[in-house]
C-alpha cells in the first residue's frame, strides 16, 4: 500500500522551483506596488490599484497551482492535448472578430472587468500539442510527414496571433526552434536561423554588399570545414573576403578622385549585384564537386547560399513592405539607423536611464524618481523591470535574472532526467517559452532587443499572463512529481 | 561533462545571461551618462535670471535700466481643473488663447513631462499682482520675475540696440543659451552681449518619488547664484544725443561728435533713427521699422558711405604743403572755376588770387586743382599713378579708406580710390592728373562715413592725430581695447596744420559779406572753426556737410554733419552742427540763436529724400 501511494509530498514536489516562483510572483507584487505613481500613498491590498488587483490574481494564481498538482490528474494532459489545442485555435480565431481592440491589436477577450488574452493559452495548448505528437512512439523529427506536423503545430497559432497584430507574442513561438533542436533538429538549421538574422542586420546597418560578401566568407568556410580543407580557405578566400571588404570605400575615392559625376560608369556600378552575379559563376564548381563527391553538404550549402542572396536582396523587401510602420522604426532605433530620443527610442531610453541611475545597491524601495513619474511606459506590465533596477540597482536585477535563469536551468535538468519524453518536451517547451519571453522584456528594457511588448512571467502586471504562466510552469512541476512518485 | 544538445542549450542560456547581467552591469555601473540623465528627471532646476547690465552715459545717466516683468510659468503635470474664466479675467487674454496653450500643453505632453512652460510673457507689476491674488486657485501657474529694459532717456536708438529673446538660430550659434533667455541683438546691446548679460543662477530642488518638490537638493549646496550683469558706460553724452537727435528730426543724414583729446563719441545721430520706446517692445515694432521707407534700422552715420565734397579740400591741402607743392603764402587764380583743355571745373565767385588760408575760407574749387595737379605731377615720383599711390598713403592716414576701428559692429570703410583703380578704369597708363582732378574737391570715387568727417575734424582739431572713435568708455569691468588710448598719428606734420585751422576759424569767424563760408556758424566767444561741404547726389538736390571744432585751442569737440539733399553746406549742415557744438559747450543756446535754432528744429527735408 505504501508502495503504491508512491513517496511523499515533501520529496516529490520540485521545491527550488516553487520558491523560485514564489519569490518571482512576490517581487513581482511589490514593484507593482511602488511602480505605481499617485500622490497619496495607498495600501499594497488597496484593490483599486494595480497591486490590490494583482494580489487577488496572485491568490487565484497560487488556487490554479495547488489545483493542478493535487486534483488533476497529470494523466489527462496527453489525451485531452488535442481538444484544448482545437479549442486554443477556435479562440484565437475568434478573438479577431470578437475581440477589443487594445493598442491597435484584436486579442483581448473582455468579460466584464476581466480580460484575457488567448495568446496567452495557446502556449500552453502548443506545447501540450507538441509534446503529445513528439512523444508517440516512432515519431521521428528527420521524417518529412513528422516535420511538417510539427512545424504547422507550431506556425499555426504562430499565425493567427501574427494576424492579430500582436507580432511580439508571435516572436516567443519562435523559442520552440530550442526545443526542436534539443528533439533531433539538426545544429545546421539553428546557425542558418542565426545567420539569417546575420545577414539581415548587416544589410540594414552596413549594405547588402557586406551581407552578401559576409555570407559568402561563412558559406565557404563551412564548406571547407566540413571536407577539412581549412587551410586552403585561410590563404586563398579569407584574403580576398578581407581585401574585397575595402572595395566600396575605393572606389568611392576613386570617384572623389577622378571627379567623375552622377550618370558615370563608376557611380552607377552596383557592387552587390556585381559580388552576386560574381559568387553565382562559382556557384557550378561547387555544384560538379559536390556531385563528384557525393556530398550532401555541398548540396545543401549550396542551396542555404542561394537562399542567403534571396533573403538579403529581399530584405529591403521585407522590411518596407511586411513590417509594419511601428515595428520598422523600433528596428531601425534598435540598430542606430535612426536617432530618436523622443519617439520610439523615448521608451528605451527612459527605461535605460530608470535602470542605470539605480545603480549598484539601487535607491530603495518606493524611493525610485524615473519610473514613479511616469517617464518609463507601461512601468507596471511591459518595463517592471525598470523599476526592479532602479530601487533595487544592479545586485536587485542581477538576482532576479539568475532566479530565471536557475529556474530555466532547473526545467532543462528535470526534463533531461525524466523517463518520459512527454515530459520531457513539454519541459523543453516550458523552458524555451520562459527564455524567450525573459530575453527579449529584459533585452527591451535595457536596449539591446527592439520594444516588443511581452510581458516578464510571474513579474508583470496582468492576470491573464500571470494565470497562463503559472499553469505552464505547474503542469511541468505536477509532470515531474508525477514520474518521481512512480519510477523513481 | 559530455556535451551532449542539453548542454549546449545551457551553455547558450548561459552566454545569454551573462550579456543581459554584462549590460546591467555596463548602464549601472560603468555607464555614469544615464545618472546624469536620471538626475535631470528627478532634480527641479528652478532659474534665477541675472538683472541685466545697466549702460550709462559719460555723465552717469542711465541710458537703459531695467525694470521688473513677471512670466506666467505652467507646469502642465501639476495643473488641475481650474476655472478658466478667472484666469482669463485676472490676465486679461482671451478664453480661446488659454484652451489653445493648455491643449499644446497636452499634444507636447510627452515632450513637457515635468517641466514648466512659459505661457505669458513680461506681464507688468500690476497685471501680475492681479493674478497673485488669486494663485492660490490655479496650482501649477506661477509666475517668474524677469527684469526688462527700461529707456529713461530717448536718446541713442540706434546706438543701444535692442534685446530679444533667443531663436532657434541663435542658440545653434551662441554656447550658454537656453530657449527663453534674451540676448542683445544690434548696437551696444550686441556688442557688449558678455558683460551686460551676467550669469543665470539656479535652485536646485529634489523630486521625490511622489512629484512632491521635498526640499533643497544638499541644502543648497550646489545652488547658484544669478551674477548681476555688468554695467557699461558709454562716451555719450545723453543730452547732447537727444538734443542731437531733435535736430536731425526730418532730415536724412548724421550727426556724429566727438571729442578729440580722446576720440570718445560724445553724439552719433543717424536720422530716422528708431525711438527708444520702439526698442522696449521691439516685436511688436519690428514690421513697422522695417517697412519705413527711410530704414531707420540702417546706422547713416557708420554705414552710408557719402562723397564728402570740399570738406575734402583740407586733406588735399594738408597732403600739398606736407609734401611741398606748395606754400600757405602761394596764390593761385580762380576765374569761375579751373580751366584745363576743353573742360572746366567750375567755382563760385570770390576774389582772385587768393592764398592758401583763404582758400579754405571762400572754399575754392579751382585752388585746390592747383594743389592736386602739383602733388600728382610732382616730379619726385616718376608718374601720376606713383603720387596717385603716394597721395593715397596720406589720405589712409588720416583713417579714410578703410574701417576706423571703431567698437561699432559694422562699421563701413569707405574708398579712396589708387592708381590700381583707375588703371582698370582708363587701361594701364591712359589717365592724367585731368581725369581725376575731381579728388581735388573730394567728388568722384571717393567715399567715406560721417564718422570718418568727424574723425578727420578731430585730427584737425588735434593737429595731426586721431583717437579711434569708441563708445565704450574702459572701466574695470570693462576693459576695452588699448588701440583706443593710443595716438594714430597722420603722414602730415603738426607744423602744417596751424594755417588749415587759420582757414578754417576765418570761414566760420570772418564776419558776414567777408567771403567766408559758414559764417552762419559763428557763436560769439566760442571760436569754432569749421569748413563747408556741398557733395553733389545724383539722387537729388546736394547734400549739405559740415565740420567743425571748437574751441580753436584745446578743442573739447569736434563735429560732422551730413544732411542728404539739404543743398549747400551752410543752409542746414552748419547751424546744425554749430547748435551742437554751442549745447556742448555753453549747455543752452543763445538768444541770438534762438531763431535759427527753431529753423532748424522745425525743418523738414524729407520729401526731398528719394527713397526707393
Amino acid at each position: 500500500m505504501e508502495r503504491f501511494k508512491g513517496r511523499s509530498l515533501k520529496e516529490t514536489l520540485d521545491w527550488p522551483l516553487i520558491i523560485c516562483y514564489l519569490i518571482l510572483i512576490f517581487i513581482g507584487w511589490i514593484n507593482i506596488y511602488a511602480s505605481v505613481q499617485s500622490a497619496e500613498p495607498s495600501s499594497i491590498f488597496d484593490f483599486s490599484a494595480r497591486s490590490g488587483k494583482q494580489f487577488i490574481w496572485i491568490v487565484t494564481a497560487l488556487v490554479l497551482a495547488v489545483l493542478i498538482l493535487f486534483v488533476i490528474s497529470p494523466r489527462i494532459y496527453e489525451s485531452f492535448s488535442l481538444p484544448i489545442y482545437a479549442a486554443t485555435i477556435l479562440l484565437l480565431v475568434a478573438v479577431i472578430f470578437l475581440g477589443v481592440e487594445v493598442k491597435g491589436s484584436r486579442s483581448w477577450f473582455e468579460f466584464g472587468p476581466i480580460r484575457f488574452q488567448p495568446a496567452e493559452i495557446s502556449k500552453i495548448s502548443t506545447s501540450l500539442m507538441l509534446a503529445t505528437i513528439m512523444s508517440q512512439y516512432g515519431y521521428r523529427l528527420n521524417n518529412l510527414r513528422n516535420f511538417i506536423l510539427t512545424a504547422a503545430v507550431i506556425l499555426v497559432p504562430m499565425a493567427i496571433i501574427v494576424a492579430q497584430s500582436e507580432t511580439g507574442s508571435a516572436l516567443v513561438y519562435v523559442g520552440f526552434i530550442f526545443m526542436l533542436y534539443r528533439e533531433g533538429l539538426s545544429g545546421w538549421l539553428l546557425f542558418m536561423a542565426g545567420v539569417a538574422i546575420l545577414l539581415f542586420i548587416l544589410t540594414m546597418t552596413m549594405s547588402p554588399y557586406m551581407a552578401i560578401l559576409v555570407l559568402i566568407t561563412i558559406a565557404t568556410f563551412c564548406n571547407r570545414l566540413y571536407t577539412g580543407k581549412l587551410k586552403k580557405w585561410m590563404v586563398t578566400v579569407l584574403p580576398a573576403a578581407i581585401v574585397l571588404c575595402f572595395l566600396p570605400s575605393g572606389i568611392e575615392k576613386l570617384i572623389e578622385i577622378t571627379g567623375a559625376g552622377e550618370d558615370s560608369f563608376l557611380s552607377r556600378l552596383k557592387l552587390e549585384y556585381v559580388i552576386a552575379g560574381a559568387s553565382i559563376c562559382a556557384i557550378p564548381f561547387y555544384a560538379i564537386r559536390a556531385y563528384r563527391e557525393r556530398s550532401r553538404f555541398g548540396w545543401m550549402s549550396i542551396a542555404a547560399f542561394i537562399a542567403g542572396l534571396i533573403l538579403v536582396f529581399s530584405v529591403d523587401f521585407i522590411f518596407h513592405d511586411v513590417l509594419q510602420d511601428h515595428q520598422r522604426k523600433r528596428i531601425e532605433v534598435l540598430l542606430g539607423l535612426k536617432d530618436d530620443p523622443s519617439g520610439i527610442g523615448y521608451n528605451v531610453n527612459q527605461s535605460m536611464i530608470a535602470i542605470g541611475s539605480g545603480g549598484f545597491l539601487g535607491k530603495g524601495f518606493m524611493k525610485g524618481t524615473q519610473t514613479t513619474y511616469g517617464f518609463v511606459p507601461e512601468q507596471s506590465t511591459d518595463f517592471i523591470f525598470c523599476t526592479i533596477g532602479e530601487e533595487w540597482g544592479f545586485l536587485g536585477s542581477a538576482a532576479v535574472i539568475l532566479l530565471f535563469a536557475f529556474m530555466i536551468w532547473r526545467i532543462i535538468s528535470d526534463a533531461e532526467h525524466c523517463r518520459e519524453s512527454f515530459t520531457r518536451i513539454y519541459g523543453y517547451c516550458v523552458a524555451s517559452c520562459l527564455f524567450m519571453h525573459l530575453f527579449i522584456n529584459v533585452g527591451m528594457t535595457i536596449g539591446i532587443m527592439p520594444v516588443i511588448g511581452i510581458p516578464l512571467p510571474f513579474v508583470s502586471y496582468g492576470g491573464s499572463s500571470l494565470w497562463a504562466f503559472t499553469i505552464l510552469l505547474f503542469i511541468f512541476i505536477a509532470l515531474v512529481r508525477h514520474e518521481k512518485r512512480y519510477f523513481s | 561533462m559530455k556535451l551532449d544538445k542539453s548542454n549546449k542549450l545551457k551553455i547558450g542560456l548561459t552566454i545569454a545571461v551573462m550579456i543581459i547581467i554584462a549590460k546591467l552591469f555596463v548602464i549601472q555601473i560603468v555607464d555614469e551618462k544615464y545618472k546624469i540623465d536620471a538626475s535631470n528627471n528627478s532634480m527641479v532646476y528652478a532659474i534665477i535670471y541675472p538683472p541685466r547690465g545697466i549702460i550709462d552715459d559719460r555723465n552717469g545717466k542711465i541710458l537703459v535700466g531695467n525694470k521688473i516683468a513677471y512670466d506666467l510659468l505652467v507646469t502642465p503635470k501639476e495643473v488641475e481643473e481650474f476655472d478658466t474664466v478667472a484666469l482669463c479675467r485676472a490676465l486679461n487674454v482671451d478664453e480661446t488663447f488659454i484652451r489653445k496653450k493648455m491643449d499644446e500643453y497636452y499634444r507636447d505632453r510627452r515632450k513637457i513631462g515635468y517641466q514648466s512652460v512659459v505661457m505669458l510673457k513680461q506681464m507688468t507689476p500690476e497685471q501680475y499682482m492681479k493674478f497673485a491674488e488669486i494663485a492660490y486657485k490655479f496650482p501649477g501657474f506661477r509666475g517668474q520675475a524677469r527684469s526688462i529694459r527700461e529707456y529713461p532717456y530717448n536718446a541713442g536708438g540706434n546706438l543701444l540696440g535692442y534685446v530679444s529673446e533667443v531663436d532657434a538660430d541663435f542658440l545653434k550659434t551662441h554656447e550658454g543659451y537656453a530657449a527663453g533667455d534674451y540676448a542683445g541683438k544690434t548696437g551696444i546691446e550686441a556688442t557688449c552681449e558678455k558683460y551686460l548679460k551676467g550669469e543665470k543662477g539656479y535652485n536646485i530642488y529634489l523630486r521625490n518619488s511622489r512629484n512632491k518638490i521635498e526640499g533643497r537638493y544638499r541644502e543648497g549646496e550646489m545652488d547658484k547664484e544669478a551674477v548681476p550683469g555688468k554695467n557699461i558706460t558709454t562716451t555719450i553724452d545723453a543730452e547732447l544725443q537727444h538734443y542731437g537727435q531733435e535736430l536731425m528730426q526730418n532730415k536724412v543724414g548724421s550727426l556724429v561728435a566727438i571729442e578729440p583729446s580722446t576720440g570718445e563719441i560724445l553724439t552719433l545721430v543717424s536720422s530716422p533713427g528708431i525711438d527708444v520706446d520702439m526698442l522696449a517692445d521691439i516685436g511688436s515694432h519690428y514690421n513697422e521699422i522695417l517697412s519705413n521707407p527711410y530704414k531707420p534700422m540702417f546706422n547713416r552715420a557708420v554705414q552710408s558711405s557719402y562723397p564728402p565734397g570740399s570738406v575734402f579740400k583740407l586733406v588735399n591741402g594738408l597732403i600739398g604743403l606736407q609734401e611741398g607743392v606748395f606754400t600757405p603764402q602761394t596764390e593761385y587764380p580762380c576765374n569761375m572755376g579751373y580751366h584745363f583743355g576743353q573742360n572746366k571745373l567750375g567755382c563760385h565767385d570770390h576774389r582772385s588770387p587768393i592764398d592758401f588760408e583763404e582758400s579754405i575760407m571762400m572754399s575754392c574749387n579751382a585752388y585746390y586743382c592747383y594743389v592736386l595737379r602739383g602733388i600728382l605731377e610732382n616730379r619726385k615720383y616718376g608718374s601720376v599713378a606713383e603720387a596717385l599711390d603716394v597721395w593715397h598713403r596720406y589720405v589712409e592716414s588720416f583713417g579714410f579708406g578703410k574701417k576706423l576701428g571703431s567698437d561699432f559692429p559694422s562699421e563701413l570703410g569707405g574708398f579712396i580710390p589708387d592708381s590700381k583703380y583707375y588703371d582698370k578704369v582708363y587701361g594701364e597708363g591712359r589717365w592724367k592728373a585731368t581725369n581725376v582732378i575731381s579728388l581735388s574737391i573730394g567728388q568722384g570715387e571717393i567715399g567715406c562715413t560721417p564718422l570718418h568727417l568727424a574723425n578727420l575734424c578731430a585730427t584737425i582739431a588735434n593737429r595731426g592725430y586721431y583717437y579711434i572713435p569708441h563708445l565704450i568708455r574702459d572701466s574695470e569691468e570693462v576693459p576695452i581695447d588699448p588701440k583706443y588710448t593710443e595716438k594714430q598719428y597722420t603722414a602730415v606734420d603738426t607744423v602744417h596744420f596751424h594755417e588749415v585751422i587759420e582757414g578754417m576759424y576765418r570761414a566760420v569767424n570772418s564776419g558776414y559779406g567777408s567771403g567766408g563760408t559758414a559764417t552762419i556758424a559763428a557763436v560769439e566767444g566760442l571760436e569754432i572753426c569749421g569748413k563747408t561741404g556741398t557733395a553733389q547726389n545724383p539722387r537729388g538736390d546736394d547734400n549739405s556737410v559740415f565740420i567743425c571744432f571748437a574751441p580753436k585751442d584745446n578743442p573739447r569737440i569736434a563735429v560732422a554733419a551730413y544732411v542728404e539733399n539739404a543743398s549747400f553746406g551752410a543752409r542746414w549742415a552748419a547751424p546744425l552742427a554749430s547748435l551742437l557744438v554751442e549745447k556742448y559747450l555753453t549747455g543752452e543756446i543763445s538768444e541770438g540763436r534762438k531763431a535759427l535754432e527753431q529753423r532748424m528744429l522745425e525743418g523738414n527735408l524729407l520729401d526731398k529724400v528719394k527713397t526707393d
